[in-house]
């Protein structure tokens, strides 16, 4: 009886240690999500030096966002780049883990290894995108090692070029995230019962078929994981765009993301717009994460 | 006998293989890296004139010529210093708060509390990033300042969520009853027992903390207005956005350089944990 009173009582500190947390997130996340979603319903932009609004529109926001077909054109953009980069990532990252725990294998260094290929993830996107763009500028170092190498008889332009531009941005976002999906995918592995591998081996299959057969069914959650998170993150793209192009997602807008877009909003004051386009953005985040979780709901049934 | 043979031949060629696909990973890792540095001690005649893989010697050349430019880099270094710095305070000790309030009490709004908690790790900031900006704009004591950018990290929805992991691992219920025994009472238990034994969890998420603030570009730049305030970040995509032919690409490799290697001094000497620690957290369910 006195037990349950003490506790009682010292239960009341629950709400107190939460005080912190729950007064920073109402003031600077939960305030700011209502209005963006308020502003969105607003006409409120800049022409020149006059303030237009903020007068209330309705949906007229989102529906000029989504008739005016530059938003098709950059979530195309940001898709193209995730699948990019997100294809190779998750097949290096799959061979990387499986070679790390295969113990038959018996690799030295595993934990250097590691160390290195994390190393990037750890990066200045801002200033790793920088050194991209000196790098592979028409007179940077790379163009003068092909050059040197007889590759190349004259510079050739990276960033005039869309394919070798995506490329670029791609490539980037691969290095810096293999190495962290390598480590949770292997995380995963370690997770799985050593003695199911050796029956599989005991029966006569070879490393590719264990591979097939027994690991890759058993990551399915973790998988899931690494792809929900890679998707809502590839949404965020920005900071390598962003720096590599110098805000414009040249060549021709191709490698213009969604959340430069918003950023350029943001920065013409178009509050109205940004507001629509934070809402889209907040929805398909939401629904992506949705679908994904259903798709492996439905394979359960196999 | 001739079987186990094919058998271990092919181990063997696999571990050859698999050596070689290591080996070039980790030179495509390093070779920018390798690069920059040898780019950033040469002058910038050197580096009109070709590429070698030899490093020069104006490598502080460079940096007083940095320094003597428009950027300004060591203001710069001291504001990213000091948000990524108390960034870690506040948020790893109030996510560690947070944590324990939910790991160690029962209450009845926890059952509504700790999903709502987890479900707000998926809101992108990019996307409040409007009413932020408003809401920056409408307090004068948060306009061009770091204050809302440091304070929004005590909010931290995954710092929050591997601490709670840790201490479902680590701390026994029976120990912070045997506190209240004692006398000490529960802000004291925190203070005093609880984060002693969350060193570990502290460690690993200070440094995710430092990085990510030290990286963080988005919202820094729709706050920070003012060059004395403006953050390394920031200063990069000004000097990208500067005419950049006429710039001098020795500074302009040092500034990079300056910007990614302190990060990678730091993870050179801790990378033990940071690895386990990223695995860690990846054990969820």
């Amino acid at each position: 009886m006195r037990k349950t009173k003490n506790s009682v009582s010292y239960n009341k500190w629950g709400y107190i240690f939460l005080i912190p947390f729950m007064t920073a997130f109402i003031i600077f996340q939960f305030i700011p999500l209502l209005n963006t979603i308020y502003n969105s319903f607003f006409e409120n932009y800049l022409v020149g030096l006059n303030q237009v609004g903020p007068t209330f529109i309705g949906l007229d926001n989102y529906k000029s966002l989504i008739s005016n077909g530059d938003l098709l054109i950059y979530t195309r953009n940001t898709l193209i780049l995730w699948v990019m980069c997100f294809v190779p990532q998750i097949i290096l990252s799959l061979t990387l883990a499986a070679w790390f725990s295969d113990a038959s294998l018996k690799l030295k260094g595993t934990r250097f290894f590691k160390t290195v290929i994390y190393l990037p993830n750890l990066i200045m996107a801002s200033a790793f995108s920088m050194l991209f763009f000196t790098l592979f500028s028409e007179r940077g170092p790379i163009n003068s090692i092909l050059i040197q190498l007889g590759i190349l008889s004259k510079p050739f332009v990276f960033f005039s070029s869309t394919i070798a531009t995506r490329t670029l941005i791609a490539f980037m976002n691969c290095m810096m995230w293999f190495g962290n999906t390598t480590i949770l995918l292997m995380a995963g592995m370690m997770g799985i019962d050593g003695s199911l591998f050796e029956a599989a081996q005991v029966d006569g299959a070879t490393s590719t078929q264990v591979f097939f057969k027994v690991t890759l069914p058993l990551l399915r959650p973790i998988l899931l994981y690494v792809m929900i998170t890679s998707l809502i993150g590839g949404l965020q793209l920005f900071d390598v765009p962003q720096i590599l192009t110098n805000g414009t997602g040249d060549p021709m807008r191709n490698t213009m993301t969604l959340i430069m877009f918003l950023n350029n909003h943001l920065y013409s004051k178009n509050y109205g717009m940004a507001g629509a386009l934070s809402v889209m953005l907040f929805i398909i985040t939401c629904i992506l994460s949705l679908i994904i979780f259903k798709a492996s709901g439905h394979d359960k049934r196999k | 006998m001739e079987n186990k043979k094919t058998k271990g031949m092919s181990v063997h060629a696999r571990r050859t293989f698999s050596y070689i696909i290591l080996v070039l990973v980790t030179i495509l890792c390093l070779f920018w890296f390798y690069v920059l540095f040898i780019n950033a001690t040469r002058s910038n005649g050197e580096l009109q004139s070709g590429f070698t893989f030899i490093p020069s010697t104006h490598l502080l050349e460079n940096w007083k010529n940095l320094r003597a430019g428009t950027l300004p880099i060591l203001s710069g270094l001291k504001n990213s210093l000091i948000i990524s710095c108390s960034c870690v305070l506040f948020s790893v000790y109030f996510s560690t708060m947070t944590a324990y309030a939910i790991h160690a009490y029962d209450f009845k709004l926890k059952k509504f509390i700790y999903p709502f908690i987890l479900a707000i790790m998926m809101i992108p900031t990019q996307v409040t990033a409007l009413g932020f900006v408003k809401l920056v704009d409408a307090v004068s004591i948060f306009r061009d300042s770091p204050v809302p950018l440091i304070a929004t990290t005590i909010a931290a929805p995954v710092t929050f969520f591997y601490m709670k992991q840790y201490m479902e691992s680590t701390l026994p219920l029976s120990l912070i009853e045997a506190a209240r025994i004692d006398g000490s009472n529960e802000f004291r238990t925190f203070n005093s027992i609880v984060l002693p034994l969350m060193k570990p969890a502290i460690a690993v998420q200070a440094i995710f903390t430092f990085v990510n603030n030290w990286n963080n570009y988005f919202v820094p730049a729709l706050v920070l207005k003012s060059d004395d305030k403006q953050t390394l970040p920031i200063l990069i995509a000004r000097l990208r956005s500067a005419d950049f032919l006429k710039f001098d690409m020795g500074q302009v490799y040092v500034m990079i350089a300056f910007s990614i290697f302190p990060v990678v001094i730091i993870y050179l000497f801790l990378s033990k944990y940071i690895v386990s620690g990223v695995a860690l957290g990846a054990v969820k369910e």
